[in-house]
């Protein structure tokens, strides 16, 4: 049961990081950084049915911080939409330095 | 005048307080003084007086505070005076204490004296942004008097580098045409160094004993020097790579041939006084580097014979380079830069050669120096402040002109050349005589240059006072007010008191030096020829 | 054997009497200096800064264009005719202390003869000088019978040369200058013979060479007396390095610096070793700078482009003696270095006639006998050399009577001519014989006394010289038999032979001396005058002020050589300083006697005296009959020099042989290959890889390097900070994977 659990999760957190890497959209690029969240949070409930109920823990703790992350990045998303009128993530380099 | 002190506690107080008033006064200063706009002569409009005059009184209540450590301290006790020791940061053990040996009091009583002297004698060549170079000028000497008077590495270190960054201001704002290039140069070269030695002193720090805190068995750190010197924990090549990182440090700052080239640049692109305090004193900082830090702490690598017939070959290279070089300089600034080259050259020499007399020489050479020297840089800063010329040719038969000038002129080159009866003499001499025990083929090569050292401060004094007054932008050059000449008299009442009775000096540094020569010779286990006969 | 310890002896017995006054005696003149110079900057202070171009650029040689912009009141043709507002005291308190300190010096002398012998010296400490470890330098004064000699000396023949001096340099603007620095070296030269250790002699060794230098360039303002000043300072420098590593041999070895404890302690050190003679031959370089030997003697002649008087006191009578009296003074080191010794004795017979021979051919009064000092000079180092210590000294003491009288002599002669010049205008030059002539007919007093120190230098009996020198020659033929010397060996060559060739060498140069002393005397005083009608009106005998100190010369001259009377012409006092000075240098003579001192047969003593005797009268003799005054004529017009004649005249060319050898290169080195080369052009640049250096145009042609290497690191690290999220997003996972594979793999 653990094992493939564990493969579920390993295999979600992957499709979210090449989707971090490849996708030039800000909004996507966020929804992958939420499945790569989501996937770690399997895993955590995937070791509490064996290891114990610390893991259900920090699955809270993971989804508050995401839940808070997603609104302040999505906030950094509009203001970014209308200084730039794009989300196109190779066209924004401000910090190039 | 001992008793007084003793009644009222002056030991305790006094080295914290040293270091305090400066800083204080840099405060005060910044409040003093009207506000001008950019680029007005603030002498000639008077806004530079309150900024002047607080310093100096500041620098004078300083030096006349310190000299009640010539009286306090005590000449035969082998051990750190003064002390001052409070906790700073208990976890990484690093405590703030200060302390002094013979070497450190000489060397802390030459920056009061010369800090007081060069805040007084740039009253009329700094016109702008007054304020701000005599508070800068007063958080130097902090950092310098720091660097002396600490017993613990961290604060030694942060005392070290708290210094460049009021020097690099001094030379890149109110110095010469390329007074950026000199001071960025001045800069990266002693920044090298630093970083070096902060990576040996973290490893000293935490390189201590083992002992067992709270069950788990760990590496207590502790900065304190004491437990640098007796209880920091490295192999022998370990000491080796730690002696090279302190080693580059100090010997920029020294500076030793071939790290020398800052310093002509530095001295040359510096205002007077600037020039001053660089020659007088922070010059003296990298000796005592190797005084205090790199050789006690690395004995075995200092003494190891590739490692210190390296540093004397180097050394005596300095010493007849230097000369040379300073005999075809145009530029008379240039040319006492190079000679310090040379002078410095005997320091090492003496620190390496590891007699009593050796080391005793060379303690003298880097007090006299900083007094000759100093009294050089302040009258080539007379006359530039009368001709803006700094090139020998420019001159001529000055001393038609200027008898007074010529005469401290000529007095000073004397010293700086070691005429005996001179303070120059001292140091020179028992350098060369305490080397020549150890190193005698070495020791007959720097004494070659005591003629060149006439020869070049000769010609150059010929070339600027004698000859004929062939230039009529000379005829009518003012000789020295009175302000110049009271800054002058304490330099050579020095000069010549040194060179008639040294006694005093050297009776108070004479635990230090031996204790040096002594550890150094039983920990690495060099034969050198001291004890007497 | 060697001189006990003066501290175990008990009190001494010149406790107590005026001689522990001696430290007053170098501190009259110090005093005079500090007072002569306050006066001398106060002046210059009120009212404007003295003028040392305007009387004169060198003695009497005219200046060529000039400007007068200095202070001071001008007569016609750029002279200063108005004596200096401060003469008056300053003539009361220069000759003034030395007259006191000679007083002094005559007391402490009475003193020490009336405690009858005295077999150790009489040392006062005053405080601790360098005290450091195991070295303990006192400042302390050593006072006994050979200091005693060059005391009276030095205070004697100063102040009769300071007396001089009141009247030769009245007109002078820098008056109470000119006497701060004579009081001053007086002040050292007393230092150097008092003191009772190396390093304290050292203080008045190099200090008298700074008054050298102060009063060669005393008349700055032309740019050839300053630079002959530089040249005897550093000249004399290479000699002090000499010194200084004596010094140091002597303390590595022997631990010990003050000359009772040296002396006791020599007999440490091997007879003849290698450190002995090390020690010995770097001291002797140290006097070949002082005294002016070979190789070393080429300041003295520039030296002469000072005032007259010091010409007479610091080159002649005291300073050059300074290394006579240092080897006098080390004798018990000199005597256990046969080696060192012959070196001495060689190099002093060279000199001796090496400088004769260039005196021979030279046209300025000065410089003749520049070169005759050199040469006598050169005798007293052939005496103490070869272990006679006495007749060294005693040279010494007479060549300060003789030769002090020769160069005051002339310069009455040069003032008198000087007068002339200015009172015609004429830019003549009033140094040169070729002007002179015939001189008797106007200063009858000085053409006597110069003759007497004349037939003095010569060696002439009854006069001084003849006494010392023929001491001198009757040693060192002596001691080519009898002697330590002689059975050393020299680079190979007996030291027999080189005595004896020293010997051949001294008579030859004793015969040119006649020479060319008598050819000065002809050239100046005899034939017909060349200086010109209307000069000759204005020629006249100096002041009494100036005068009678030469008459005191004189007499001393004829009457100096009879303190010291050889056995074989019992005619007077028998050895008067040999006695004196036995305590001193006694052990060291027989030393290098082999034991017992030589004695001659009187008939030999006869034959060598009657040798010098003749000598000398043939050198007078040939010089008055082939020399013809009325064949020479004026400087102005006068032919110039060829064949060998040319080269004795160029002196050898020596100086240009140096210059050209030694002080090019060294500049050119110097300049090319170390600060442009080395400094400025590798280390620099290595450094501008590090520091940008756009504007730096320190040395031509340099390629900006730009601070190439932190722009290039400085590039690579800007790359990473590309602003792009993804590009950042990229660099944290592979870090992360890089991490996870470090620890798996661990």
């Amino acid at each position: 049961m653990l094992a493939e659990s564990l493969f579920f999760s390993a295999v979600l957190f992957t499709i979210g990081v090449v989707g971090v890497l490849t996708r030039r959209n800000a909004i996507i690029v966020f929804m992958c950084v939420e499945l790569m969240l989501n996937a770690v949070n399997l895993t955590f409930v995937a070791f509490a049915r064996v290891y114990g109920v610390a893991g259900q823990v920090f699955v809270f703790f993971v989804m508050t911080v995401a839940a808070a992350e997603a609104a302040v990045g999505l906030a950094i998303i509009i203001a970014l939409f209308r200084h730039r009128q794009t989300v196109n993530l190779s066209n924004i380099n401000l910090l190039k330095g | 005048m001992r008793d007084f002190l003793l009644s009222i506690h002056y030991d305790y107080w006094i080295l914290p307080t040293l270091l305090a008033i400066p800083l204080v006064g840099a405060l005060l200063v910044l409040f003093t003084g009207r506000r001008e706009p950019e680029g007005t002569d603030e002498v000639a409009s008077g806004a530079a007086r309150g900024p002047r005059v607080l310093a100096t009184a500041v620098f004078a209540v300083e030096f006349v505070l310190s000299l009640g450590l010539w009286w306090a301290f005590d000449p035969v006790y082998d051990g750190w005076q003064q002390v001052f020791d409070r906790r700073w940061i208990p976890s990484w053990g690093i405590r703030f204490t200060l302390g002094l040996d013979g070497i450190a009091l000489m060397m802390v009583l030459l920056t009061t004296f010369i800090m007081l002297l060069a805040s007084y004698g740039s009253f009329t060549s700094i016109r702008r942004k007054a304020r701000s170079y005599y508070a800068l000028l007063l958080v130097l000497t902090t950092g310098m008097l720091g660097v002396f008077m600490s017993l613990d590495l961290f604060l030694f270190y942060v005392m070290w580098e708290a210094m460049l960054i009021p020097m690099y201001f001094i030379v890149g704002i109110w110095g010469g045409e390329r007074r950026i290039y000199a001071s960025l140069k001045f800069f990266i070269y002693t920044m090298v160094g630093s970083l070096l030695m902060l990576v040996g002193i973290v490893y000293l720090g935490t390189h201590q004993p083992v002992t067992s805190v709270n069950g788990v068995m760990t590496a207590l750190p502790n900065f304190s020097y004491d437990a640098a010197l007796n209880t920091a924990q490295f192999t022998q090549r370990g000491a080796l790579w730690l002696f090279g990182a302190f080693f580059l440090a100090f010997a920029v700052k020294v500076p030793m041939f071939p790290l020398h080239t800052w310093l002509p640049d530095a001295h040359v692109e510096a205002p007077t006084a600037g020039s001053v305090v660089l020659a007088s004193i922070m010059l003296k900082l990298g000796t005592f580097g190797f005084l205090r830090l790199a050789v006690p702490l690395f004995p075995t690598a200092a003494m190891q014979p590739a490692v210190r017939t390296t540093v004397l070959v180097l050394a005596v290279i300095g010493i007849v380079y230097g000369a040379l070089v300073s005999l075809v300089q145009p530029d008379f600034k240039k040319l006492v830069a190079y000679s310090s080259v040379s002078h410095l050259g005997f320091v090492m020499l003496g620190i390496f050669a590891l007699t009593v007399q050796s080391v005793q020489g060379a303690l003298m050479v880097m007090i006299n120096h900083g007094l000759s020297t100093g009294a050089l840089f302040f009258l080539i800063g007379m006359i530039y402040e009368r001709r803006h010329t700094r090139l020998i040719d420019s001159y001529g038969g000055i001393a038609r002109v200027v008898p007074m000038f010529a005469a401290m002129l000529t007095l000073v080159s004397l010293s700086s050349i070691g005429v005996p009866g001179t303070n120059g003499f001292v140091g020179e001499f028992l350098v060369l005589l305490g080397s020549f025990r150890t190193t005698p083929v070495l020791s007959l090569i720097a004494t070659t240059s005591v003629i060149i050292a006439a020869a070049y401060l000769l010609w150059a004094i010929q070339r600027i006072l004698f000859n004929a007054l062939d230039k009529p932008e000379n005829e009518h050059v003012p000789d020295l007010n009175r302000r110049e000449l009271i800054l002058m008299a304490p330099l050579v009442a020095g000069i010549i008191w040194l060179g008639v009775y040294p006694a005093p000096v050297l009776r108070r540094m004479e635990v230090a030096s031996e204790k040096f020569v002594r550890q150094v010779e039983s920990k690495s286990a060099v034969r050198t020829a001291t004890g007497g006969r | 054997m060697l001189l006990q310890h003066a501290a175990t002896a008990g009190a001494h017995p010149l406790e107590g009497t005026v001689a522990s006054y001696v430290w007053l005696l170098p501190l009259l003149p110090l005093l005079g200096f500090v007072l002569n110079g306050l006066l001398s900057l106060t002046a210059a202070f009120r009212f404007g800064p003295d003028d040392p171009g305007a009387d004169h650029g060198t003695d009497a040689h005219p200046v060529a264009a000039h400007d007068d912009t200095g202070g001071g009141a001008h007569g016609d043709d750029h002279h200063a005719v108005q004596r200096h507002r401060y003469a008056g005291l300053v003539s009361l308190i220069g000759p003034g202390v030395l007259i006191a300190a000679f007083g002094l010096a005559l007391a402490i002398f009475l003193a020490m003869r009336g405690v009858g012998e005295m077999h150790v010296p009489f040392v006062q400490r005053y405080f601790t000088w360098m005290p450091v470890g195991d070295l303990l330098i006192d400042a302390s004064f050593q006072l006994d019978q050979l200091s005693m000699v060059m005391v009276l000396i030095i205070t004697g023949v100063g102040a009769l040369i300071h007396l001089f001096s009141v009247g030769y340099m009245q007109d002078d603007p820098g008056y109470p200058r000119y006497f701060a620095y004579l009081n001053l070296f007086v002040f050292f030269m007393l230092v150097l013979v008092l003191g009772a250790n190396y390093p304290i002699l050292f203080i008045g060794w190099e200090g008298v060479g700074l008054c050298s230098y102060l009063l060669i360039g005393y008349w700055f303002s032309e740019k050839a007396n300053s630079d002959a000043g530089k040249k005897a300072f550093i000249v004399n420098r290479i000699g002090d390095f000499g010194f200084l590593i004596a010094m140091f041999l002597l303390f590595a070895n022997l631990g010990r610096l003050d000359f009772v404890g040296v002396n006791a302690a020599a007999g440490q050190l091997a007879f003849g070793g290698a450190v002995i003679t090390a020690i010995c031959l770097f001291f002797f370089l140290g006097c070949a700078g002082k005294s002016a030997q070979i190789p070393l003697y080429v300041w003295l002649p520039d030296a002469m482009a000072g005032p007259t008087p010091v010409s007479a006191l610091i080159h002649a009578a005291t300073m050059v003696t300074a290394g006579v009296y240092l080897i006098a003074r080390s004798s018990v080191l000199f005597s256990m270095a046969p080696v060192a010794g012959l070196t001495v004795v060689l190099i002093g017979g060279l000199t001796a006639l090496f400088a004769a021979s260039i005196g021979l051919k030279q046209w300025d009064i000065k410089k003749v006998l520049a070169y005759s000092t050199v040469s006598q000079l050169g005798y007293m180092f052939v005496g103490v050399g070869s272990g006679a210590y006495v007749a060294g000294v005693f040279h010494l003491m007479t060549h300060a009577f003789f030769k002090a009288l020769l160069f005051l002599g002339s310069g009455s002669v040069i003032y008198a001519m000087h007068a002339a010049y200015h009172a015609t205008h004429s830019h003549d030059d009033a140094q040169d014989m070729r002007n002179m002539g015939g001189l008797k007919k106007y200063l009858p007093v000085t053409w006597v006394l110069m003759w007497a120190a004349t037939l003095a230098i010569a060696g002439v009996p009854p006069f001084a010289g003849f006494f010392s020198k023929d001491e001198i020659l009757g040693s060192v033929f002596l001691r080519a038999t009898h002697s330590t010397l002689a059975d050393a060996r020299w680079l190979g060559i007996p030291g027999s032979v080189i005595l004896y060739f020293v010997y051949v060498m001294g008579l030859a140069a004793a015969f040119m001396t006649a020479v060319y002393m008598t050819r000065m005397m002809i050239y100046t005083f005899h034939g017909p005058n060349r200086t010109g009608e209307k000069e000759r009106e204005h020629l006249r005998e100096a002041p009494w002020i100036m005068t009678g100190p030469l008459v005191v010369l004189g007499v001393l001259s004829v009457i100096g050589g009879w303190f010291n009377i050889p056995a074989a012409l019992p005619v007077g006092p028998i050895g008067a300083l040999e006695r004196w000075l036995e305590p001193v240098v006694g052990e060291s003579a027989l030393r290098v006697a082999g034991g017992t001192l030589p004695e001659a047969t009187h008939s030999l003593e006869y034959s060598l005296i009657g040798a010098a005797i003749f000598i000398a009268l043939a050198g007078i003799g040939l010089a008055f009959a082939r020399l013809k005054p009325g064949r020479l004529v004026p400087k102005a017009q006068a032919p110039a020099e060829h064949g060998f004649g040319r080269v004795l005249a160029d002196k050898y060319y020596v100086d240009e042989v140096y210059d050209a050898a030694l002080v090019q290169p060294v500049v050119g080195v110097s300049r090319g290959l170390l600060w442009r080369g080395l400094d400025v052009g590798l280390i620099d640049r290595l450094t501008r890889l590090l520091v940008q250096s756009k504007d730096d145009d320190a040395s031509p042609g340099a390629v900006p390097m730009g601070g190439w290497l932190t722009r290039a690191v400085g590039y690579l690290g800007s790359q990473l900070q590309s602003g792009r999220v993804g590009t950042y997003a990229w660099v944290l996972v592979v870090g992360v994977l890089f991490v996870l594979g470090a620890f798996s793999f661990r």
